[in-house]
């Protein structure tokens, strides 16, 4: 198959996390579809760096799953902190940040 | 057979994110993004990037989705369980707000698709309608785990020891954040250990009897234990191996 068709997929997965992220209420699928965004610019990465026939793509690949991986890690902790006070488990109530 | 494999695979993957974005469970999103994540693992290999591969199959399908399991578990679905009497109730269903994200979000969906349909396609690239640069099979050829290795440590160190780093960073701070504060309280404490049979048995020497904040056993009691567990009163096998 050619790239183009990859990139096709990595953009509608991208689309689609975005929907997701802007749609959804709950943080954890929030955190869910900031996966997804992720994973298809991987996706992207992986496929320019089979065109060129080189391996940074891949690393940088690499580091984005690292970065995802923190993100998670983050995000979850504070969706227990969230949980362990008592507030709603919903993005559109926990809004004492908001000015 | 390649064509097959990636028509198939960009199904599943596609479908994992439809599924990820639309079910209402949690739990089944995270289930559809395990879908997600092995079929794009697939589209991986397809495009000579094992080591990648493995790496998604191995961190992202197994460590990271288990702690999301653990966390949809432990705080439960979309929050509905949660009514402390601190906030009103809320109706089912999405309210007029819910609907106006909805219909943003496809909108923005739509714009955010096509744009990037035509950065990404209708770029000036040649390469993108062919197969990418030559690959041949090898041991230390493109993709493979000597090569990225080779990579990771020569051209990318700094790059790696950042991202080590980083990690380092993010396990801190969700330690810091995920911890308790002011300790277990009481009604709390109970529960877990009704639940899960924390509460240690007594006469087993914990440090709690050993500073005498719980009642010390009796001689007698120490001697049931040890008989409970066949053995007699200064360990010796009550019945000896022959």
């Amino acid at each position: 198959m050619s790239i183009a068709w990859y990139l096709a997929v990595s953009a509608i997965v991208f689309t689609l996390g975005a929907i997701g992220v802007v749609a959804r209420r709950n943080p954890l699928v929030i955190l869910l579809c900031l996966e997804l965004m992720l994973n298809g610019a991987n996706l992207a990465l992986i496929a320019f760096s089979r065109l060129w026939g080189n391996g940074d793509g891949q690393i940088m690949a690499l580091v984005v799953m690292t970065v995802a991986a923190c993100e998670v890690c983050i995000g979850l902790g504070m969706i227990v902190a969230i949980h362990r006070r008592r507030l709603p488990i919903d993005v559109d109530e926990l809004r004492e940040l908001q000015g | 057979m390649s064509a097959a494999l990636f028509f198939i695979a960009s199904a599943g993957a596609i479908a994992g994110a439809v599924g990820v974005v639309l079910l209402r469970d949690p739990f089944y999103s995270v289930l559809a993004l395990v879908v997600h994540l092995v079929c794009l693992a697939v589209l991986f290999l397809l495009l000579r990037a094992e080591f990648v591969a493995a790496v998604q199959v191995v961190v992202y399908a197994g460590a990271v989705m288990v702690l999301y399991v653990f966390v949809v578990a432990y705080v439960g679905g979309e929050g509905d369980r949660f009514e402390t009497g601190r906030l009103p109730e809320r109706p089912r269903g999405p309210g007029p707000a819910g609907s106006r994200a909805r219909l943003g979000g496809a909108a923005l969906g739509g714009a955010l698709l096509l744009e990037l349909l035509i950065a990404l396609l209708g770029t000036g690239l040649k390469g993108i309608s062919g197969l990418g640069a030559g690959y041949s099979p090898g041991p230390r050829t493109f993709g493979t785990p000597a090569y990225i290795g080779e990579l990771l440590l020569t051209r990318f160190l700094l790059v790696f020891e950042v991202a080590s780093f980083l990690l380092l960073i993010a396990a801190v701070g969700a330690v810091v954040l995920a911890r308790r504060r002011g300790g277990i309280d009481e009604a709390d404490s109970r529960e877990a250990q009704g639940a899960i049979g924390l509460a240690p048995p007594r006469g087993v020497g914990t440090m709690a009897e050993g500073v005498g904040r719980a009642p010390a056993p009796t001689q007698a009691r120490a001697e049931d234990v040890l008989e409970a567990r066949g053995r007699g009163p200064r360990g010796s096998l009550r019945h000896p191996l022959p």
